[in-house]
């Protein structure tokens, strides 16, 4: 069997992690985020919303089912660098195209393995997210530890643009056509205009740089601002368009970095999690039904509101409309007297459970109201 | 959803005594369910006939009867306790059968007991196979399913009543096919049909064995994929999937019987989402009103198409292996579902800040392998099949699946300890293959010896159904294999790869053969300082901090460990279930942990048997999930010392290894002379009562007398000592348990045969020759023994059975009823002299004979043995926790002081006002077939074959014994056919139980020597022919009873001669499942039962009513 090359992961504290690569050898920076699913590492790595992070599974084996051409959630995998324990050797599925590793590698992706990803969950944990830098080609740890200090922060950081559409593009309604929808794409998710189109919605999928006129062009009976990566108080040209479509009683439904826009747009702020909510088991109270749904989630950032009242914006009175049980942060908001929503995690799935897949129901019900 | 306020009172069934496909998870969860349910302030009702449990203990309860769970006793209770509801989803398929029972025959109504945590038209969805069929294919559509390769989502098939419906069946599906029959539990009489005489067999018992006469045949969908979610449901419609588990052994063998992986390892997030959103919509169609439930699929590997096999709306083994696969306590939440919480409203024990509205997510792996015991029924088919065979299990955690796999081989203690460690067999590539087509015991063996004769990982999983996957883990275990074999040194980096892929040192000395056995591979480990760290079990992947300290070892960087400076007691385990060492000792454990915390210890347990409370991670204060292997133990008992020292306390003061049975005293020896400080009897004083020369040499001293023995080396050895003493002739390996190996021997050629057939004999394993004594009552005695040398009879147990049964398969009966005084003085000095010359501190239990009123002692054990529950239960000590504290220097004087051992007397001296406690064994038979389809020969003898046992508890020996035959068989027949057939010198006392029988309207059925004497007395009765006769025209008294005409058999042995016979009617009763009594007291015994059954006389009666009767000064509570 041929070695791997040796491996360094080192974090923005000086805690160092050895290890063999995995995938593309080189160097690689970004923000060590956990994510804890157990199913769905090719729907992750192709998550847009991952874009600059270094991801770290704490499911042991990695790679087990391949890679297939279906589960890809955008047309390339987005995350900074890859951090896994045991890489499986052969993959086995009926689906399956090929393998992951030879993927990471061809995408040039810089990872790391057998390093004790429980003990540097546990760390990221304790400590909060952080930067990190992962080499195969340096082992002076006190260099790569240098260049993980001089590499951008999460906070501040406006991705959008990088991971947003260049042209805009339409997903067509499976059989009868009920609904047009303009989404707002600010890192979409393949499976999100899937599951509209599967709905009977048309989803013209627009670049995160379209004006009102632009999204009012389309003729579109609603907007959805889609998932995204960076750092939501960076977003001001989508926070002004939500405005402007809020003012014009558009309707609209938001998911995760789209959650954080409407927030803010009705003049919440939004503030960084300590290691953020990765990973597809996260209970979420609906509060209008009392029921709890499993959900995928993928969020660093999070709203601040008031759990326990409603708050008075300029479009009318907003409430939060679903919470995290494990830890009550804001899942979801609803304004009272105008057709918009949003939720924080991902009705989508894709990897996750589809408990929350109500949503997009929600989303024609608002429009048929509206 | 806050809890209801209108329930105040919960009548809680148990899954009564252990057998095949229920075993002591029922006893995890009962127990699980009573503390939740006292703890939320309701009144606890338990009926639980299994006395070696937990949840029966008194403190579980605020009623425990030990009693028959059957409908008629657990309507007593009702009727007597008058509870609110019935929870019946805990005890097991016996639990649920029961209260449908009840339920049917408005019981329940008539009561005004409401069921809760289960629905009776959930369970008839369940589990009726046509029923389900149709909830299926109706969730299916609901949630838009139909299924990607366009078939069904059930495997075709039809509901048949007859056989002629069956054949007509397989003519449209063809074969094979699969035969379930409905109403059974753990798959009773399911199987494979190839060929039409397979179907004709398989569908024929099938139609017997199901309560309602009813089979599903089916489509096979043999070689799948299979896998099984547990779910959970609240009264609010949440649902959350606990845990999913993958079976690395394909479709066709049962699920019990399966290697099992947690979490599922070979799914894409879509494929496991299907699974998942199909068995929410399934639980929803079914209706589960709240609680667990498991639901088993098969995916087909070529294209994904799912089908889903059954559901059971109850906990189930699959759950305890789940909660601890996960750390989700499934059964805890389950009794606070049912009584009216919501999983969001209820804490997650182990974050303590999260709720239990959640999915655990695992960082490790999880494997399970079935423990078998085909080896103590000679004839029985090995193949596995859809029904369970096995009769345990070990479960592992690593962090990834070949140190998960490696840790679970071990833990299952087999001959092999894994890979490598036995010689190969001698067969070829081809041989291999041929042999990993048929499921069977060991499998992974089989096919990891394929892959190093050169088959690739395609022709390996073909021929097993292993998925690709699996089968590739394997061959990374044998390239690592080469690596080891072939490397100049075994340096640093490739032994922590060996140690990280799961390798024991005992696997790698026997690929290194110059470190000279474990030890050298132990030194360099250390010197390199390559140990385990421990990592926790948290249910969140380490997304929050975990408050419950429960651990596994892995290979890996970080330890989490933590410190404490408190004295520490390291509790060793059983292990897996077996014949032999099951749940009994799991329960002294369990008690061991209670004494020592309340003691001011902080206790630590180490165990790998999932099904087990001693491994619940509330049991102890830390919890080592690990293999009982000399290695692991070491250096789980290394992590606690160190910490403890290291914390400044005083570490690990103590190992206790003398209550979890054969598994932790056969590692004493050794732990102690690596400086483990083993608390209890000594090592040596252990090898002294199990070494003959020595034991004999102390019996000899003090006068006491044993049957002439000798220990044989050779089949010549043997011969001249059986000559000497005389046949017949009792034979066994040395060192065993459970009577593993033991035959009762009659003549020179079945000696020869004998040592041939059944043992490895060479002066190394020698085999010990006893004289029998034929005809002798048969006495078990439990003992205590403090350093001071001072003597506890726990009890004095008297055999019901004819001498020759192992002690674990008869009936046994407490107090004794037909010793004296004296002989109970003879006991106590014998037990006395034993338990100071051997040193025994804590437990032991001897095995006597009483021969014409001469007392001889038979065997020693000095450790709890498996009447120490059932010892506590009837004399209402704690024996187990008594012995715990004596290890630790407590004296038997302390103790009663203390109020933990009664001021004064002990179980030799029962008042005469003292309940009467019956224990009757609980036999496997039926579970087995031989290949030709035929039923096993289910005769019993010295070796031990049951799985379980019952008690029953009573004023007068004969209510108790009914109860017992209730408990283990349903019922004494209060109606019917009864054969009577007698030893001459019984023939005068059996005249007046069987008039009596005749009187009380039984028709009575005799061999020709029994009848001619009863009816001379007046006793009407048929003639039947014994089995060896030749055919005169009267009726044969063996086809009779298997034809299930007879409904209790009296049968006292003839002495040598007849015992064959006596067999041959025994086993066909065991088969026919009605009791069979072998002696005249039984005889006695079973006519009183019977008179109090047919009076409608019989009473139930708490265990705490019971104990306060026999110690009033502990019944101030």
């Amino acid at each position: 069997m041929t070695r791997r090359p040796s491996a360094v992961l080192v974090l923005e504290d000086g805690t160092t992690f050895r290890g063999e690569a995995y995938g593309a050898v080189g160097e690689t920076f970004g923000e060590a985020v956990f994510s804890t699913g157990m199913t769905g590492y090719q729907e992750t790595l192709t998550d847009p919303s991952y874009h600059r992070q270094v991801v770290v599974m704490t499911a042991p084996h990695v790679g087990n089912t391949g890679v297939n051409g279906e589960d890809d959630e955008s047309g390339k995998i987005w995350v900074a660098g890859y951090v896994v324990r045991d890489p499986s050797r052969s993959y086995s599925n009926w689906r399956a195209k090929g393998g992951l590793e030879d993927r990471l590698a061809a995408e040039g992706v810089v990872g790391i393995c057998n390093v004790d990803t429980r003990a540097l969950t546990r760390h990221l944990r304790e400590r909060g997210a952080m930067r990190v830098g992962i080499s195969s080609v340096d082992d002076d740890v006190a260099g790569v530890l240098e260049r993980v200090r001089r590499s951008p922060e999460m906070t501040g950081a406006d991705l959008v643009g990088e991971v947003t559409t260049a042209e805009p593009y339409t997903v067509k309604a499976e059989g009868e056509h009920r609904l047009t929808v303009a989404a707002i794409d600010l890192g979409i998710k393949r499976n999100t205009p899937r599951r509209m189109a599967a709905r009977g919605i048309t989803t013209h999928v627009m670049p995160a740089t379209a004006s009102v006129d632009d999204v009012l062009a389309t003729g579109a009976d609603a907007v959805f601002l889609s998932n995204g990566p960076g750092d939501p108080a960076a977003a001001d040209d989508q926070v002004t368009l939500t405005r402007s479509l809020l003012e014009r009683r558009v309707p609209l439904f938001g998911i995760c970095f789209g959650n954080q826009i409407l927030g803010r747009a009705l003049g919440l702020g939004t503030f960084k999690l300590k290691y953020g909510h990765r990973g597809i088991n996260q209970p979420v109270l609906d509060r209008s039904t009392g029921r709890v749904e499993v959900t995928a989630h993928n969020h660093g950032f999070a709203v601040a509101a008031p759990l326990d009242e409603t708050v008075a914006t300029t479009f009318g009175p907003a409430e939060v409309s679903h919470v995290c049980l494990n830890d009550n942060v804001v899942e979801g908001l609803r304004l009272l007297d105008a057709p918009a929503f949003s939720v924080q995690y991902h009705p989508e799935a894709a990897a996750g459970p589809h408990d929350a897949d109500y949503l997009f129901d929600r989303l024609l019900e608002l429009v048929k109201r509206a | 959803m806050p809890k209801r306020t209108d329930l105040k009172h919960i009548l809680v069934i148990g899954s009564g005594p252990i057998v095949i496909g229920q075993a002591c998870e029922f006893d995890y969860s009962g127990t699980q369910a009573c503390r939740v349910l006292r703890a939320e302030g309701l009144r606890v009702t338990l009926v639980n006939s299994n006395p070696a449990t937990i949840m029966t203990d008194p403190e579980y309860a605020d009623a425990t009867y030990v009693e028959p769970i059957t409908p008629e006793f657990v309507e007593l209770v009702i009727a007597k306790e008058r509870p609110d509801a019935l929870l019946p989803t805990l005890g097991g398929q016996t639990a649920l059968n029961t209260a449908v029972a009840l339920h049917e025959s408005g019981v329940l109504e008539k009561y005004g007991v409401e069921l809760i945590g289960a629905d009776i038209e959930a369970i008839r969805r369940g589990e009726d196979r046509q029923l389900f069929k149709d909830i299926v294919a109706k969730a299916g559509a609901r949630i838009g399913f139909s299924d990607a390769a366009g078939g069904d989502l059930v495997p075709r098939s039809r509901v048949c009543h007859s056989m002629d419906e069956v054949r007509e069946t397989v003519a449209e599906l063809g074969l094979p096919v699969v035969i379930r029959p409905s109403f059974t539990m753990g798959g009773l009489g399911s199987g494979m049909a190839h060929t039409p005489e397979d179907l004709d067999r398989l569908a024929g018992s099938g139609l017997a064995e199901s309560p309602v006469h009813e089979v599903l045949i089916e489509e096979s969908v043999l070689g799948w994929k299979e896998y099984e979610l547990e779910l959970m449901r609240d009264r609010n419609d949440n649902v959350v999937v606990v845990c999913s588990i993958e079976n690395v052994d394909a479709m066709g063998v049962h699920t019990g019987d399966s290697v099992t992986v947690a979490p599922a390892m070979t799914l894409t997030d879509r494929e496991y989402q299907r699974l998942r959103d199909l068995g929410i919509a399934v639980l929803r169609e079914v209706g589960v009103d709240t609680g667990g439930c498991n639901i088993q699929f098969a995916v087909n590997p070529k294209d994904g198409r799912i089908v889903v096999i059954e559901m059971n709306p109850r906990v189930s083994r699959s759950s305890a292996l789940a909660s601890k696969a996960t750390g989700f306590p499934i059964a805890k939440i389950a009794a606070k579902l049912a009584i009216g919480y919501t999983l969001d409203e209820i804490p997650n024990d182990i974050t303590r800040e999260t709720p239990a509205a959640f999915e655990p997510t695992l960082d490790y792996v999880v494997v399970k392998i079935p423990r078998f015991a085909f080896e103590k029924f000679p004839g029985a088919d090995p193949e596995l099949t859809t029904t369970m065979k096995s009769v345990g299990e070990a479960m592992a955690l690593g962090r990834n699946f070949t140190e998960a796999l490696g840790k679970a081989m071990r833990s299952v203690e087999t001959k092999a300890s894994g890979f490598w460690t036995l010689p190969d067999p001698d067969r070829t590539l081809e041989e291999t293959l041929e042999a990993l087509r048929v499921p069977h015991d060991g499998r992974l063996y089989t096919a990891e010896r394929a892959l190093r004769l050169g088959a690739s990982v395609t022709d390996v999983s073909d021929a097993s159904g292993f998925d690709p996957w699996f089968v590739d883990q394997l061959a990374s275990l044998v390239d690592l294999r080469t690596e080891i074999l072939e490397a100049a040194v075994l340096d640093e980096p490739l032994l922590r790869r060996a140690k990280r892929a799961g390798l024991s040192d005992r696997q790698i000395c026997a690929l290194r053969p110059e470190f000279a056995g474990e030890d050298g591979v132990r030194t360099l480990r250390h010197r390199l300082g390559l140990r385990p760290v421990y990592k926790t079990v948290d249910t969140c992947a380490a997304e929050f901090a975990a408050k419950t300290p429960y651990h596994y070892s892995s290979y890996d960087h970080e330890t989490e460990v933590t410190g404490s400076d408190r004295p520490k007691v390291l509790i060793l385990g059983s292990g897996p279930n077996r014949i032999g060492q099951g749940i009994e000792f799991d329960y002294s454990c369990v008690h061991a942990v209670l004494a020592l915390r309340e003691a001011g210890y902080e206790t630590v347990m180490v165990n790998c048997n999932p099904e087990t409370v001693s491994t619940d991670y509330d049991t102890a204060d830390r919890l080592y999930f690990e293999p009982l292997t000399f290695e692991d133990v070491l250096e789980v008992y290394h992590a606690e010392n160190s910490s403890g020292l290291a914390a400044g306390g005083p570490g690990v003061v103590g190992v206790v290894v003398q209550l979890g049975g054969q598994t932790p005293l056969g590692l004493a020896r050794r732990l102690a002379e690596a400086g483990v400080p083993i608390v209890g009897t000594s090592p040596e004083s252990i090898h002294l009562a199990e070494e003959r020369g020595a034991f004999g040499k102390l019996l000899d001293e003090a006068g006491l007398r044993s049957p002439a023995h000798g220990t044989a080396t050779s089949f010549a050895d043997a011969k001249t000592i059986a000559d000497e003493i005389g046949y017949p002739v009792l034979v066994r390996p040395s060192y065993v348990l459970g009577g593993r190996g033991m035959e009762i021997v009659y003549d020179e050629e079945t000696l020869r045969d004998y040592i041939g057939r059944a043992t490895a004999i060479s002066p190394n394993h020698p085999v010990l020759v006893d004289r029998f004594l034929d005809d002798a009552i048969e006495i078990d005695v439990d003992a205590l023994c403090d350093a001071t040398g001072e003597v506890y009879l726990g009890g004095v147990m008297e055999h019901i059975e004819e001498a020759g049964i192992h002690s674990g398969d008869s009936s046994c009966v407490l107090p004794p009823i037909t010793l004296g005084a004296a002989h109970i003085a003879e006991v106590r000095r014998y037990t006395a002299a034993i338990a100071r010359g051997v040193g025994v501190r804590g437990l032991l239990n001897v095995q006597y004979a009483l021969k014409d009123d001469i007392l001889y002692v038979l065997e020693a054990n000095p450790r709890a043995s498996r009447t120490v529950p059932f010892v506590s239960k009837a004399t209402a000590v704690p024996l187990a926790k008594a012995a715990a504290r004596i290890m630790l220097g407590a004296s038997i004087d302390e103790l009663r002081d203390e109020g933990m051992l009664p001021p004064s007397g002990d179980g030799g001296k029962l008042p005469e006002s003292a309940p009467i406690a019956v224990k009757e064994a609980v036999l496997p038979f039926k579970r087995f077939r031989t290949p030709a389809g035929k039923g096993i020969d289910s005769l019993l003898g010295p070796e031990m074959k049951s799985t379980g046992e019952v008690m029953g508890i009573d004023r007068t020996f004969g209510h108790a014994f009914a109860k017992s035959q209730a408990a283990a068989y349903g019922s004494l027949p209060t109606s019917g056919k009864i054969f009577v057939t007698v030893a001459n010198r019984d023939k005068r006392g059996i005249v007046f139980p069987a008039k009596r029988l005749a009187d009380l309207g039984f028709s009575i059925l005799a061999t020709d020597g029994t009848a001619s004497v009863l009816r001379r007395y007046g006793v009407e009765c048929e003639v039947l022919r014994k089995h060896f006769e030749g055919d005169d025209g009267t009726r044969d008294a063996v086809e009779l009873i298997a034809s299930g005409e007879v409904s209790l058999v009296i049968n006292t042995p003839q002495g040598s001669g007849a015992r064959l016979d006596g067999y041959e009617i025994r086993s066909a009763a065991v088969a026919a499942d009605i009791p069979c009594i072998t002696t005249l007291p039984g005889a006695a015994a079973a006519v009183m039962g019977i008179e109090a059954l047919i009076r409608g006389e019989m009473t139930v009666r708490p265990l705490q009513e019971l104990h306060a009767k026999l110690r009033p000064e502990t019944t101030s509570d």
